[in-house]
């Protein structure tokens, strides 16, 4: 048995963050799994990396800015065609207030 | 033989000497599709009729003399992942179903300006996550070779369908080894660019610092022919790189005489298959036989490689997938009390357990308190990974190792425990971490009759060398190049 890193409640609380929802079992189930990965991950504690800089990207670009030009893009149309909720242009969500 | 079972160079020959049109090729391609894919399943859409309204077009430029484009009637299968106009993409996800993009992906309009035909959409692990092609959402593909085993993953279709011979070539994409495992366990060719190599526009986005698109097909000179095709700067991916696209084609036509070799020992160690082992060995007496020098080398963070690799994927997965909410494409649930609940309805219902629990693992490695434990030490890791190629690549121009530690396995085999999953791409993963190419090429079968791929990883931007270097290996293999047999009997047996 692995040592608990993350509790039921904190997969609760992840979920939330992460807008998903778990039944009893789901929630019980996604603890163990997340545990055992979890413990996995502390592996790379055993490396020092104090004095080592962080990789986000491999190949090393400055900024890249693109020219200021208006271009053609997607119509309002061919932006709205892929919801089946759409009034007036815009998309349909429920009431936010 | 049928035409189906061509090479694209091949086909393109055949076409141009006016010997077959494309259109009887196309014919071919989907009798083999409607002959084998309710066995291999490695087709989520087919495009039938507009393919074959193309190939008539593509004809009637032979017959009128005109000038041929390099791909011009090459049937070509397309992850379910890569954004094509007006036909449905769903990346095997049920979030997805009945999304039809309104634009192309660039390595997309690349292809059809090339003259390549779009004949369909493949099957593929939920988001790209995944080994097997187990975790689609619309059931598994199956190995042509084994219909009892996984096609690899998460390209498994694409793979499937190019050794089925129900494509001439098709696009995959790899995260962690997702074009290369895959082309492994089927016995084909398959190589992931160097990262910036090809453009990702219209890729949809599983870990923006590791996905790359890339060829899946029958043999080296169609993997070159292909990466000249979708290879080069694109305004549209800010992250692609503004380099020559070299003349692939012409790299592979030289000799390796003046090749150093390295062979990094942490690949041969703990849980590889005696098999793929020995296969390995047999190859590397090849490249000597070419006069290659071959040394041992170390690639000592190997084994950081996989904990690192799937820390950065589920990060950036976790804000990826952020954009699935039921608002302006895809899936949204019927039943909700308000926008909160819609959106956690809608997430719930819409991913499959794998994408749900590298989301979970992923916001949790990123929240508040965790980040610099996780997500940047993983990145300070990333970097002592890349070094350890830079070092290698200071004395050696490839490394050779395996591709997978096994030959495909069993479908269910692995689907219950995500981390012995996870360890089939114990070899593929640091290349994507470090943003360097590599190729998947056969060198050879198992006793059972499986494929087993040979890996040939290569310095940035050195996609030439390890294409030179899968070429002649290639051409002087001596085992000699089978395809599969498709056996349905026992298929057939365990559905009646």
């Amino acid at each position: 048995m692995t040592e608990k890193i993350i509790t039921k409640k904190e997969v609760e609380y992840v979920a939330k963050l992460a807008k998903l929802e778990f039944n009893e079992e789901e929630k019980e189930e996604f603890t163990s799994q997340l545990n055992s990965i979890l413990d996995y991950f502390k592996k790379l504690n055993e490396l020092n990396t104090e004095k080592v800089e962080p990789t986000a990207y491999v190949i090393s670009m400055l900024n890249l800015l693109n020219e200021d030009k208006v271009k053609p893009s997607l119509s309002q149309e061919e932006a709205l065609s892929n919801s089946k909720y759409v009034k007036k242009g815009y998309f349909k969500v429920p009431k936010i207030m | 033989m049928t035409l189906n079972q061509l090479t694209a160079h091949e086909v393109v020959n055949l076409i141009k000497k006016k010997k077959i049109t494309a259109y009887e090729v196309m014919q071919d391609i989907f009798n083999q599709i409607d002959k084998v894919d309710n066995l291999i399943k490695a087709f989520l859409i087919i495009n039938r009729e507009e393919a074959l309204r193309q190939a008539k077009e593509i004809d009637a430029k032979v017959k009128n003399g005109e000038e041929l484009p390099p791909l011009a009637g090459i049937a070509v299968a397309i992850k379910d992942i890569i954004a094509t106009q007006g036909t449905e993409t769903t990346c095997g996800s049920k979030i997805l179903k009945g999304f039809i993009p309104p634009y192309n992906a660039t390595v997309i309009n690349k292809l059809r300006e090339a003259g390549a035909i779009i004949i369909g959409k493949t099957n593929m692990d939920e988001f790209a996550m995944g080994s097997s092609t187990e975790n689609s959402a619309f059931g598994p593909t199956y190995n042509p070779w084994d219909l009892e085993r996984v096609p690899g993953g998460s390209s498994g279709g694409s793979a499937a369908a190019v050794a089925a011979d129900e494509a001439i070539v098709a696009l995959g994409t790899d995260t962690g080894g997702s074009i290369r495992q895959p082309a492994s366990f089927c016995g084909i060719v398959g190589l992931k660019p160097t990262y910036g190599r090809v453009s990702r526009y219209g890729l949809i986005a599983y870990a923006s610092s590791l996905d790359q698109i890339g060829p899946i097909t029958k043999d080296v000179t169609d993997c070159a022919l292909i990466m000249k095709v979708i290879s080069g700067h694109d305004n549209m991916d800010s992250t692609s790189v503004n380099l020559e696209v070299p003349d692939y084609l012409k790299y592979c036509q030289a000799g390796i005489k003046d090749l150093k070799i390295g062979v990094p020992m942490e690949y041969f160690i703990e849980g590889i298959d005696p098999e793929v082992k020995s296969a390995l060995n047999r190859t590397l007496k090849i490249f000597e036989k070419l006069g290659a020098n071959i040394e041992e080398t170390s690639l000592p963070h190997t084994e950081y490689s996989l904990p690192t690799y799937y820390l950065i994927a589920i990060a950036e997965a976790s804000s990826n997938l952020a954009r699935y909410d039921g608002v302006q494409y895809g899936y949204r649930v019927e039943d909700y009390e308000d926008l909160s609940s819609m959106y956690q309805k809608t997430r719930s219902e819409g991913f499959g357990s794998e994408v749900k629990r590298r989301i979970m693992l992923g916001t949790y490695a990123l929240s508040s308190g965790y980040y610099d434990a996780y997500y940047l030490k993983a990145q300070k890791v990333r970097t002592l990974i890349k070094e350890d190629f830079d070092k290698a690549f200071s004395k050696y121009d490839i490394l050779i190792a395996p591709t997978s530690p096994t030959p495909a396995f069993k479908l269910n085999e692995k689907v219950s425990n995500s981390l012995t999953m996870y360890l089939s791409d114990i070899y593929t993963n640091p290349i994507n971490l470090a943003g360097i190419p590599a190729i998947s090429i056969n060198c050879g079968y198992s006793k059972s009759n499986l494929p087993i791929g040979l890996q040939i990883i290569g310095k940035h931007f050195g996609e030439g060398t390890i294409l030179r270097a899968a070429f002649n290996f290639e051409q002087n293999n001596d085992v000699e190049k089978k395809k599969p047999s498709i056996k349905s009997a026992k298929h057939k047996e365990a559905t009646e």
